[in-house]
Protein backbone atom coordinates (compact mmCIF):
# COMPACT_ATOMS: atom_id res chain seq x y z
CA UNK A 1 0.00 0.00 0.00
CA UNK A 2 1.20 3.47 -0.82
CA UNK A 3 2.33 5.53 2.12
CA UNK A 4 1.24 9.12 2.85
CA UNK A 5 4.28 10.46 4.73
CA UNK A 6 7.87 10.41 3.42
CA UNK A 7 10.77 10.23 5.85
CA UNK A 8 13.28 12.90 4.87
CA UNK A 9 15.59 12.98 7.89
CA UNK A 10 16.14 11.65 11.41
CA UNK A 11 16.25 8.02 10.28
CA UNK A 12 19.14 7.01 12.56
CA UNK A 13 16.84 6.69 15.58
CA UNK A 14 16.42 3.32 17.27
CA UNK A 15 13.82 1.00 15.78
CA UNK A 16 10.66 -0.20 17.46
CA UNK A 17 7.75 -2.31 16.29
CA UNK A 18 4.14 -1.16 16.42
CA UNK A 19 1.22 -3.32 15.33
CA UNK A 20 -1.24 -1.79 12.87
CA UNK A 21 -4.41 -3.86 12.62
CA UNK A 22 -2.36 -6.81 13.84
CA UNK A 23 0.44 -6.44 11.30
CA UNK A 24 3.90 -5.52 12.61
CA UNK A 25 5.09 -2.13 11.33
CA UNK A 26 8.61 -0.75 11.63
CA UNK A 27 8.75 2.55 13.47
CA UNK A 28 11.38 4.78 15.10
CA UNK A 29 11.69 5.97 18.68
CA UNK A 30 10.04 9.40 18.84
CA UNK A 31 7.48 8.72 16.09
CA UNK A 32 3.93 9.75 16.87
CA UNK A 33 1.18 7.21 16.32
CA UNK A 34 0.11 9.29 13.33
CA UNK A 35 3.62 9.14 11.84
CA UNK A 36 3.72 5.36 12.29
CA UNK A 37 0.38 4.97 10.53
CA UNK A 38 1.09 7.37 7.69
CA UNK A 39 4.57 6.01 6.93
CA UNK A 40 2.85 2.67 6.29
CA UNK A 41 -0.36 3.72 4.58
CA UNK A 42 -2.84 6.50 3.95
CA UNK A 43 -5.25 5.87 6.81
CA UNK A 44 -5.22 6.80 10.48
CA UNK A 45 -8.76 5.80 11.30
CA UNK A 46 -12.13 5.15 9.74
CA UNK A 47 -14.75 7.88 10.02
CA UNK A 48 -17.74 6.92 12.15
CA UNK A 49 -19.88 8.86 9.71
CA UNK A 50 -19.42 6.50 6.78
CA UNK A 51 -17.16 8.67 4.64
CA UNK A 52 -14.23 6.27 4.68
CA UNK A 53 -10.67 6.72 5.87
CA UNK A 54 -9.28 9.80 7.62
CA UNK A 55 -5.63 10.68 8.09
CA UNK A 56 -5.57 13.61 10.51
CA UNK A 57 -5.53 17.25 9.53
CA UNK A 58 -3.91 19.85 11.81
CA UNK A 59 -1.20 17.66 13.43
CA UNK A 60 -1.06 20.00 16.46
CA UNK A 61 -3.75 18.52 18.67
CA UNK A 62 -6.45 21.03 17.72
CA UNK A 63 -8.73 19.38 15.12
CA UNK A 64 -9.22 16.02 16.92
CA UNK A 65 -9.31 14.18 13.59
CA UNK A 66 -6.70 11.55 14.51
CA UNK A 67 -7.99 9.81 17.65
CA UNK A 68 -7.20 6.09 17.38
CA UNK A 69 -7.92 3.01 19.47
CA UNK A 70 -5.42 0.53 20.80
CA UNK A 71 -6.31 -3.13 21.19
CA UNK A 72 -6.02 -2.63 24.97
CA UNK A 73 -8.99 -0.28 24.79
CA UNK A 74 -7.17 3.02 25.18
CA UNK A 75 -8.18 5.96 22.96
CA UNK A 76 -5.27 8.23 22.05
CA UNK A 77 -4.77 11.27 19.84
CA UNK A 78 -2.45 10.15 17.05
CA UNK A 79 -0.55 13.38 16.44
CA UNK A 80 0.36 14.03 20.09
CA UNK A 81 1.03 10.51 21.34
CA UNK A 82 4.54 9.09 21.00
CA UNK A 83 4.53 5.44 19.89
CA UNK A 84 5.88 2.82 22.29
CA UNK A 85 7.38 -0.49 21.26
CA UNK A 86 4.68 -3.17 21.02
CA UNK A 87 1.68 -0.82 20.86
CA UNK A 88 -1.18 -2.23 18.84
CA UNK A 89 -3.37 0.23 16.90
CA UNK A 90 -6.74 -0.41 15.31
CA UNK A 91 -7.60 1.79 12.31
CA UNK A 92 -11.14 0.51 11.84
CA UNK A 93 -14.23 1.59 13.76
CA UNK A 94 -14.19 0.39 17.35
CA UNK A 95 -16.76 0.74 20.09
CA UNK A 96 -16.39 4.17 21.71
CA UNK B 1 3.08 39.30 52.26
CA UNK B 2 2.88 36.00 50.46
CA UNK B 3 3.83 35.90 46.83
CA UNK B 4 0.90 35.66 44.41
CA UNK B 5 0.31 32.26 42.87
CA UNK B 6 0.71 32.72 39.13
CA UNK B 7 -0.27 30.28 36.41
CA UNK B 8 0.93 30.71 32.82
CA UNK B 9 -0.88 28.65 30.19
CA UNK B 10 1.16 27.98 27.08
CA UNK B 11 4.93 27.57 26.65
CA UNK B 12 5.39 29.20 23.27
CA UNK B 13 7.29 32.48 22.80
CA UNK B 14 4.69 34.46 24.79
CA UNK B 15 4.31 32.07 27.72
CA UNK B 16 8.07 31.51 28.01
CA UNK B 17 8.89 35.23 28.08
CA UNK B 18 6.10 35.83 30.59
CA UNK B 19 7.36 33.07 32.87
CA UNK B 20 10.99 34.22 32.64
CA UNK B 21 10.00 37.81 33.46
CA UNK B 22 8.06 36.64 36.53
CA UNK B 23 10.97 34.47 37.56
CA UNK B 24 13.40 37.39 37.47
CA UNK B 25 11.08 39.25 39.85
CA UNK B 26 11.31 36.39 42.32
CA UNK B 27 8.09 34.53 41.56
CA UNK B 28 7.89 30.82 40.77
CA UNK B 29 5.07 30.52 38.24
CA UNK B 30 3.35 27.31 37.26
CA UNK B 31 3.69 27.00 33.46
CA UNK B 32 1.35 24.51 31.83
CA UNK B 33 1.73 23.37 28.24
CA UNK B 34 0.27 20.63 26.07
CA UNK B 35 3.54 19.94 24.26
CA UNK B 36 6.28 17.66 25.52
CA UNK B 37 8.90 20.43 25.18
CA UNK B 38 8.65 24.21 25.45
CA UNK B 39 8.83 26.34 22.30
CA UNK B 40 5.30 26.58 20.98
CA UNK B 41 4.44 25.72 17.40
CA UNK B 42 6.91 28.02 15.64
CA UNK B 43 9.87 26.99 17.78
CA UNK B 44 8.60 23.45 18.30
CA UNK B 45 11.31 20.94 19.13
CA UNK B 46 11.39 17.27 18.16
CA UNK B 47 10.32 14.81 20.88
CA UNK B 48 12.76 14.57 23.81
CA UNK B 49 15.25 11.74 24.33
CA UNK B 50 14.47 10.05 21.03
CA UNK B 51 17.69 10.60 19.09
CA UNK B 52 16.62 13.43 16.78
CA UNK B 53 19.77 15.09 15.43
CA UNK B 54 18.93 17.96 13.05
CA UNK B 55 20.55 21.22 14.21
CA UNK B 56 18.49 24.40 14.83
CA UNK B 57 19.63 25.89 11.52
CA UNK B 58 17.91 23.04 9.70
CA UNK B 59 14.82 23.14 11.88
CA UNK B 60 14.21 26.88 12.07
CA UNK B 61 16.07 28.48 9.13
CA UNK B 62 16.33 32.25 9.52
CA UNK B 63 14.75 32.03 12.96
CA UNK B 64 17.30 29.57 14.40
CA UNK B 65 19.00 32.21 16.56
CA UNK B 66 15.76 33.31 18.18
CA UNK B 67 14.64 29.71 18.68
CA UNK B 68 17.93 28.75 20.33
CA UNK B 69 17.90 31.78 22.63
CA UNK B 70 14.36 31.09 23.74
CA UNK B 71 14.92 27.37 24.27
CA UNK B 72 18.18 27.97 26.14
CA UNK B 73 16.66 30.61 28.42
CA UNK B 74 13.75 28.33 29.25
CA UNK B 75 15.89 25.25 29.80
CA UNK B 76 18.23 27.22 32.10
CA UNK B 77 15.26 28.39 34.16
CA UNK B 78 13.67 24.94 34.44
CA UNK B 79 14.88 24.13 37.97
CA UNK B 80 13.19 27.30 39.23
CA UNK B 81 9.87 26.85 37.37
CA UNK B 82 6.92 24.61 38.13
CA UNK B 83 6.76 23.38 34.52
CA UNK B 84 4.00 20.95 33.58
CA UNK B 85 4.44 19.71 30.02
CA UNK B 86 2.02 17.34 28.24
CA UNK B 87 -0.77 18.87 30.29
CA UNK B 88 -4.07 20.28 29.06
CA UNK B 89 -5.95 23.07 30.82
CA UNK B 90 -9.50 21.99 30.12
CA UNK B 91 -11.52 24.38 32.28
CA UNK B 92 -11.13 27.56 34.31
CA UNK B 93 -13.49 27.99 37.26
CA UNK B 94 -13.43 30.27 40.31
CA UNK B 95 -9.75 31.18 40.24
CA UNK B 96 -8.41 27.75 39.42
CA UNK B 97 -7.47 25.85 36.28
CA UNK B 98 -8.45 22.22 35.80
CA UNK B 99 -5.65 20.22 34.23
CA UNK B 100 -5.30 16.77 32.74
CA UNK B 101 -1.89 15.26 32.09
CA UNK B 102 -1.21 12.97 29.16
CA UNK B 103 -0.32 10.26 31.69
CA UNK B 104 -3.85 10.42 33.10
CA UNK B 105 -3.25 12.60 36.17
CA UNK B 106 -5.66 15.43 36.93
CA UNK B 107 -5.17 18.51 39.06
CA UNK B 108 -6.82 21.73 40.11
CA UNK B 109 -4.36 24.62 40.29
CA UNK B 110 -5.54 27.72 42.13
CA UNK B 111 -4.12 31.08 41.09
CA UNK B 112 -4.13 34.72 42.11
CA UNK B 113 -3.13 35.78 38.60
CA UNK B 114 -3.38 33.97 35.29
CA UNK B 115 -1.55 34.62 32.03
CA UNK B 116 -3.15 32.97 29.02
CA UNK B 117 -0.87 32.43 26.03
CA UNK B 118 -2.58 29.56 24.19
CA UNK B 119 -1.36 30.43 20.70
CA UNK B 120 -3.01 29.91 17.37
CA UNK B 121 -3.88 27.38 14.70
CA UNK B 122 -4.42 27.47 10.96
CA UNK B 123 -7.57 29.14 9.70
CA UNK B 124 -9.08 26.96 7.03
CA UNK B 125 -11.93 27.14 4.55
CA UNK B 126 -13.48 23.80 3.62
CA UNK B 127 -13.70 22.68 0.03
CA UNK B 128 -15.14 19.55 -1.56
CA UNK B 129 -12.83 16.60 -0.89
CA UNK B 130 -11.01 18.16 2.06
CA UNK B 131 -11.65 15.16 4.33
CA UNK B 132 -9.67 12.85 2.03
CA UNK B 133 -6.45 11.45 3.53
CA UNK B 134 -3.58 13.64 2.38
CA UNK B 135 -5.16 17.05 3.08
CA UNK B 136 -3.41 18.76 5.98
CA UNK B 137 -3.12 22.30 7.27
CA UNK B 138 -0.06 24.36 6.33
CA UNK B 139 0.96 24.35 9.98
CA UNK B 140 0.49 20.59 10.03
CA UNK B 141 2.77 20.19 7.04
CA UNK B 142 5.41 22.21 8.90
CA UNK B 143 5.01 20.21 12.08
CA UNK B 144 5.40 16.89 10.23
CA UNK B 145 8.75 18.16 9.00
CA UNK B 146 9.99 19.95 12.10
CA UNK B 147 8.76 17.50 14.73
CA UNK B 148 9.04 14.21 12.85
CA UNK B 149 11.42 14.71 9.91
CA UNK B 150 8.65 13.73 7.48
CA UNK B 151 6.98 15.32 4.47
CA UNK B 152 3.19 14.97 4.37
CA UNK B 153 3.42 13.60 0.82
CA UNK B 154 5.78 12.79 -2.00
CA UNK B 155 4.35 15.60 -4.14
CA UNK B 156 2.77 18.28 -1.97
CA UNK B 157 0.68 21.16 -3.27
CA UNK B 158 0.57 24.28 -1.08
CA UNK B 159 -2.75 26.16 -1.19
CA UNK B 160 -4.26 29.13 0.61
CA UNK B 161 -2.80 32.48 1.49
CA UNK B 162 -0.56 34.19 4.01
CA UNK B 163 3.13 34.13 4.89
CA UNK B 164 2.95 30.52 6.08
CA UNK B 165 1.98 29.39 2.57
CA UNK B 166 5.35 30.46 1.20
CA UNK B 167 7.33 29.61 4.32
CA UNK B 168 6.03 26.03 4.46
CA UNK B 169 6.68 25.47 0.74
CA UNK B 170 10.18 26.91 1.12
CA UNK B 171 10.92 24.65 4.10
CA UNK B 172 9.79 21.63 2.09
CA UNK B 173 12.06 22.59 -0.79
CA UNK B 174 15.02 23.03 1.54
CA UNK B 175 14.37 19.59 3.01
CA UNK B 176 14.28 18.19 -0.53
CA UNK B 177 10.64 17.23 -0.32
CA UNK B 178 8.56 17.30 -3.50
CA UNK B 179 6.73 20.61 -4.01
CA UNK B 180 4.38 20.64 -7.00
CA UNK B 181 3.20 24.21 -6.64
CA UNK B 182 2.00 27.14 -4.57
CA UNK B 183 -1.53 28.41 -5.18
CA UNK B 184 -2.28 31.73 -3.49
CA UNK B 185 -5.82 33.11 -3.36
CA UNK B 186 -4.46 36.63 -2.91
CA UNK B 187 -4.20 38.67 -6.11
CA UNK B 188 -0.64 39.46 -7.20
CA UNK B 189 -1.49 43.15 -7.50
CA UNK B 190 -2.01 43.46 -3.77
CA UNK B 191 1.69 43.35 -3.00
CA UNK B 192 2.81 46.61 -4.59
CA UNK B 193 0.10 48.58 -2.77
CA UNK B 194 1.15 47.42 0.66
CA UNK B 195 4.94 47.72 0.42
CA UNK B 196 4.94 50.94 2.52
CA UNK B 197 3.17 49.15 5.37
CA UNK B 198 5.40 46.11 5.09
CA UNK B 199 8.44 48.35 5.45
CA UNK B 200 7.48 48.69 9.13
CA UNK B 201 9.44 45.46 9.51
CA UNK B 202 11.96 45.55 6.67
CA UNK B 203 13.89 42.48 7.80
CA UNK B 204 10.80 40.27 7.78
CA UNK B 205 9.75 41.78 4.45
CA UNK B 206 13.18 40.92 3.01
CA UNK B 207 12.91 37.36 4.31
CA UNK B 208 9.45 37.05 2.78
CA UNK B 209 10.57 38.30 -0.60
CA UNK B 210 13.50 35.89 -0.43
CA UNK B 211 11.08 32.99 0.13
CA UNK B 212 8.93 33.87 -2.86
CA UNK B 213 11.95 34.50 -5.07
CA UNK B 214 13.68 31.26 -4.11
CA UNK B 215 10.53 29.28 -4.93
CA UNK B 216 10.35 30.90 -8.34
CA UNK B 217 14.08 30.42 -8.98
CA UNK B 218 13.69 26.72 -8.28
CA UNK B 219 11.04 26.63 -10.98
CA UNK B 220 8.15 26.04 -8.61
CA UNK B 221 4.80 26.99 -10.07
CA UNK B 222 3.44 29.94 -8.07
CA UNK B 223 0.00 31.27 -9.03
CA UNK B 224 -1.90 34.17 -7.50
CA UNK B 225 -5.59 34.99 -7.51
CA UNK B 226 -6.70 31.37 -7.66
CA UNK B 227 -10.04 29.94 -6.54
CA UNK B 228 -9.54 26.40 -5.15
CA UNK B 229 -12.52 24.29 -6.23
CA UNK B 230 -12.12 20.72 -4.97
CA UNK B 231 -9.69 18.06 -3.88
CA UNK B 232 -10.04 14.95 -6.00
CA UNK B 233 -8.84 11.39 -5.54
CA UNK B 234 -9.95 7.82 -5.08
CA UNK B 235 -9.90 7.24 -1.32
CA UNK B 236 -7.01 9.68 -0.85
CA UNK B 237 -5.66 12.88 -2.42
CA UNK B 238 -4.88 12.58 -6.13
CA UNK B 239 -5.08 16.22 -7.19
CA UNK B 240 -6.63 19.62 -6.73
CA UNK B 241 -8.87 21.48 -9.16
CA UNK B 242 -8.94 25.25 -9.15
CA UNK B 243 -9.93 28.24 -11.26
CA UNK B 244 -7.15 30.55 -12.36
CA UNK B 245 -7.35 34.31 -12.87
CA UNK B 246 -8.15 33.64 -16.54
CA UNK B 247 -11.37 31.89 -15.48
CA UNK B 248 -10.12 28.50 -16.72
CA UNK B 249 -10.39 25.42 -14.53
CA UNK B 250 -7.22 23.42 -14.13
CA UNK B 251 -6.09 20.38 -12.17
CA UNK B 252 -2.75 19.77 -10.52
CA UNK B 253 -1.85 16.18 -9.65
CA UNK B 254 -0.43 15.71 -6.15
CA UNK B 255 -0.62 13.24 -3.28
CA UNK B 256 -0.83 15.81 -0.49
CA UNK B 257 -2.47 19.21 -0.12
CA UNK B 258 -1.30 21.63 2.58
CA UNK B 259 -3.91 24.34 3.02
CA UNK B 260 -4.48 27.39 5.21
CA UNK B 261 -5.64 31.00 5.12
CA UNK B 262 -3.62 32.66 7.85
CA UNK B 263 -3.92 31.82 11.52
CA UNK B 264 -6.71 32.08 14.07
CA UNK B 265 -6.31 32.62 17.81
CA UNK B 266 -7.18 29.75 20.14
CA UNK B 267 -9.64 31.62 22.36
CA UNK B 268 -11.56 28.86 24.14
CA UNK B 269 -9.77 29.45 27.46
CA UNK B 270 -10.39 33.19 27.25
CA UNK B 271 -14.08 32.35 26.93
CA UNK B 272 -14.01 30.16 30.02
CA UNK B 273 -12.11 32.84 31.94
CA UNK B 274 -14.88 35.33 31.21
CA UNK B 275 -13.25 37.60 28.62
CA UNK B 276 -15.25 40.02 26.54
CA UNK B 277 -14.71 39.78 22.80
CA UNK B 278 -14.77 42.28 19.96
CA UNK B 279 -14.86 41.70 16.24
CA UNK B 280 -11.86 42.93 14.28
CA UNK B 281 -13.03 43.53 10.74
CA UNK B 282 -9.52 43.72 9.27
CA UNK B 283 -8.39 40.29 10.42
CA UNK B 284 -11.96 38.93 10.51
CA UNK B 285 -11.49 37.42 13.97
CA UNK B 286 -13.23 37.82 17.29
CA UNK B 287 -10.52 38.87 19.73
CA UNK B 288 -10.55 38.92 23.53
CA UNK B 289 -10.53 42.48 24.84
CA UNK B 290 -7.52 43.71 26.75
CA UNK B 291 -5.93 47.04 27.64
CA UNK B 292 -2.70 48.09 25.89
CA UNK B 293 -0.68 46.33 28.61
CA UNK B 294 -2.33 42.94 28.23
CA UNK B 295 -4.86 43.13 31.10
CA UNK B 296 -8.06 41.35 30.09
CA UNK B 297 -10.98 43.79 30.14
CA UNK B 298 -13.36 43.20 33.03
CA UNK B 299 -11.52 40.15 34.43
CA UNK B 300 -9.22 41.17 37.31
CA UNK B 301 -6.08 39.04 37.56
CA UNK B 302 -6.21 37.83 33.96
CA UNK B 303 -3.54 38.77 31.42
CA UNK B 304 -3.37 37.89 27.72
CA UNK B 305 -0.32 37.45 25.50
CA UNK B 306 0.82 36.08 22.18
CA UNK B 307 -1.10 35.00 19.11
CA UNK B 308 -4.00 33.73 21.23
CA UNK B 309 -4.83 37.36 22.00
CA UNK B 310 -4.53 38.42 18.35
CA UNK B 311 -2.28 37.16 15.57
CA UNK B 312 0.95 39.15 15.51
CA UNK B 313 3.73 36.58 15.10
CA UNK B 314 6.48 35.15 17.26
CA UNK B 315 8.51 38.34 17.81
CA UNK B 316 5.42 40.17 19.01
CA UNK B 317 4.48 37.17 21.16
CA UNK B 318 7.77 37.36 23.07
CA UNK B 319 7.21 41.07 23.66
CA UNK B 320 3.57 40.78 24.66
CA UNK B 321 4.42 37.90 27.00
CA UNK B 322 6.99 40.05 28.75
CA UNK B 323 4.57 42.98 28.84
CA UNK B 324 1.78 40.90 30.40
CA UNK B 325 4.19 39.74 33.10
CA UNK B 326 5.27 43.32 33.86
CA UNK B 327 1.60 44.37 34.16
CA UNK B 328 0.98 41.52 36.58
CA UNK B 329 4.02 42.45 38.67
CA UNK B 330 2.99 46.09 38.74
CA UNK B 331 -0.58 45.23 39.76
CA UNK B 332 0.77 43.21 42.70
CA UNK B 333 3.21 45.92 43.71
CA UNK B 334 6.17 43.62 43.11
CA UNK B 335 8.16 45.31 40.38
CA UNK B 336 7.87 47.80 37.58
CA UNK B 337 9.40 47.62 34.14
CA UNK B 338 12.17 50.11 33.52
CA UNK B 339 10.48 52.90 31.56
CA UNK B 340 12.97 52.54 28.69
CA UNK B 341 12.09 48.88 28.40
CA UNK B 342 8.39 49.65 28.52
CA UNK B 343 8.75 52.24 25.77
CA UNK B 344 10.83 49.85 23.68
CA UNK B 345 8.18 47.12 23.92
CA UNK B 346 5.35 49.51 23.09
CA UNK B 347 7.22 50.98 20.10
CA UNK B 348 8.27 47.62 18.75
CA UNK B 349 4.77 46.14 19.13
CA UNK B 350 3.29 49.17 17.35
CA UNK B 351 5.64 48.63 14.40
CA UNK B 352 4.87 44.93 14.28
CA UNK B 353 1.18 45.82 14.42
CA UNK B 354 1.53 48.04 11.35
CA UNK B 355 3.39 45.26 9.58
CA UNK B 356 0.61 42.82 10.47
CA UNK B 357 -2.05 45.17 9.09
CA UNK B 358 -0.15 45.35 5.82
CA UNK B 359 0.15 41.56 5.75
CA UNK B 360 -3.63 41.28 6.14
CA UNK B 361 -4.01 43.49 3.07
CA UNK B 362 -1.41 41.50 1.15
CA UNK B 363 -3.04 38.18 1.96
CA UNK B 364 -6.72 39.00 2.57
CA UNK B 365 -8.94 36.28 4.00
CA UNK B 366 -10.97 35.07 0.99
CA UNK B 367 -14.38 34.97 2.66
CA UNK B 368 -16.00 34.62 -0.76
CA UNK B 369 -14.63 31.06 -1.01
CA UNK B 370 -16.77 30.00 1.96
CA UNK B 371 -19.84 31.83 0.72
CA UNK B 372 -19.68 30.19 -2.71
CA UNK B 373 -19.30 26.58 -1.49
CA UNK B 374 -21.82 24.11 -2.92
CA UNK B 375 -24.48 22.90 -0.45
CA UNK B 376 -23.12 19.34 -0.41
CA UNK B 377 -19.60 20.33 0.70
CA UNK B 378 -18.73 18.97 4.14
CA UNK B 379 -18.45 21.95 6.49
CA UNK B 380 -18.01 20.20 9.86
CA UNK B 381 -15.49 17.41 9.32
CA UNK B 382 -16.01 16.08 12.86
CA UNK B 383 -19.61 15.09 12.19
CA UNK B 384 -19.92 15.32 8.40
CA UNK B 385 -22.39 18.20 8.39
CA UNK B 386 -22.73 19.73 4.92
CA UNK B 387 -22.83 23.46 4.15
CA UNK B 388 -26.47 23.11 3.07
CA UNK B 389 -27.54 22.04 6.55
CA UNK B 390 -26.22 25.28 8.01
CA UNK B 391 -27.88 27.31 5.25
CA UNK B 392 -31.18 25.51 5.93
CA UNK B 393 -30.85 26.31 9.64
CA UNK B 394 -30.30 29.98 8.78
CA UNK B 395 -33.44 29.95 6.65
CA UNK B 396 -35.45 28.16 9.35
CA UNK B 397 -34.30 30.29 12.27
CA UNK B 398 -34.01 33.57 10.43
CA UNK B 399 -31.05 35.69 11.39
CA UNK B 400 -29.49 34.09 14.40
CA UNK B 401 -26.35 33.64 16.40
CA UNK B 402 -23.92 30.82 15.51
CA UNK B 403 -24.41 29.11 18.87
CA UNK B 404 -28.11 28.75 18.19
CA UNK B 405 -27.39 27.59 14.64
CA UNK B 406 -24.94 25.08 16.10
CA UNK B 407 -27.63 23.55 18.32
CA UNK B 408 -29.93 23.22 15.35
CA UNK B 409 -27.46 22.15 12.63
CA UNK B 410 -24.70 20.47 14.73
CA UNK B 411 -22.09 22.62 12.94
CA UNK B 412 -19.42 23.21 15.57
CA UNK B 413 -20.84 20.52 17.87
CA UNK B 414 -18.12 17.95 17.12
CA UNK B 415 -14.93 17.01 18.87
CA UNK B 416 -13.01 20.11 17.76
CA UNK B 417 -15.69 22.54 19.05
CA UNK B 418 -15.74 24.37 15.76
CA UNK B 419 -12.05 25.28 15.87
CA UNK B 420 -11.77 24.09 12.27
CA UNK B 421 -15.13 24.99 10.71
CA UNK B 422 -15.98 28.04 12.86
CA UNK B 423 -14.60 30.84 10.68
CA UNK B 424 -16.13 29.45 7.49
CA UNK B 425 -19.41 28.69 9.29
CA UNK B 426 -19.62 32.34 10.37
CA UNK B 427 -19.04 33.56 6.81
CA UNK B 428 -21.63 31.15 5.40
CA UNK B 429 -24.22 32.01 8.06
CA UNK B 430 -23.70 35.73 7.51
CA UNK B 431 -23.83 35.48 3.72
CA UNK B 432 -26.89 33.25 3.56
CA UNK B 433 -28.74 35.34 6.15
CA UNK B 434 -27.59 38.52 4.34
CA UNK B 435 -26.30 39.97 7.59
CA UNK B 436 -23.01 41.51 8.68
CA UNK B 437 -20.58 38.91 9.98
CA UNK B 438 -20.50 40.50 13.45
CA UNK B 439 -24.24 39.85 13.78
CA UNK B 440 -23.83 36.05 13.69
CA UNK B 441 -21.36 36.19 16.60
CA UNK B 442 -18.95 33.31 17.21
CA UNK B 443 -18.90 29.79 18.60
CA UNK B 444 -18.27 29.97 22.35
CA UNK B 445 -15.68 27.70 23.97
CA UNK B 446 -17.02 24.97 26.24
CA UNK B 447 -15.34 22.79 28.88
CA UNK B 448 -13.59 20.49 28.40
CA UNK B 449 -11.92 22.53 25.66
CA UNK B 450 -10.60 19.30 24.13
CA UNK B 451 -11.85 15.71 24.41
CA UNK B 452 -10.82 13.91 27.59
CA UNK B 453 -11.08 10.14 27.87
CA UNK B 454 -13.28 9.17 30.83
CA UNK B 455 -10.35 7.26 32.35
CA UNK B 456 -9.30 10.66 33.74
CA UNK B 457 -12.34 10.75 35.96
CA UNK B 458 -12.72 7.19 37.17
CA UNK B 459 -10.43 5.28 39.48
CA UNK B 460 -8.40 2.26 38.44
CA UNK B 461 -10.57 -0.73 37.69
CA UNK B 462 -8.37 -3.32 39.40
Amino acid sequence: MKQQFRRLAETTRARITVFVDGIPADALVGDTLLTVLLTHGRRVRTSEFGDGPRAGFCLIGACQDCWVSLTDGRRLRGCTTIAQDGMSIVTGITAP
Amino acid sequence: MTAPRVVVVGAGPAGIRAALTLLRAGLRPVIIDEASRAGGQIYRRPPPAAGFVRPPGTLYGFEAGKAMRLHAAFDAALPRLDYRPRTLVWDIVDGAVHTAGEDGGTDLVAYDALILAPGAMDRVIPLPGWTLPGVFTLGGAQVALKYQGCAVGERTLFVGTGPLLYLAAHQYLRAEAGVVGVLDTAPAAALARVIPGLLADPLTLAKGLHLVLSLRLRGIRVENGVHPLRVVGDGAVGGLQYRGTDGQEREIACDAVAIGYGLKPETQLMDLAGCRFRYDSVVRHWLPEADPDGRATGVPGLYLAGDGAGIAGADAAELSGERAAWSLLRDHGLADSPSRRRQHIARRLARLGRFRQALEQTFPFPAHLAESLPDDTILCRCEMVPVGTLRAAVRALGGDDLNHLKASSRVGMGRCQGRVCGPAAAEIAAASGKRPIEAVSRLRGQPPVKPLPTRYFVGPTE
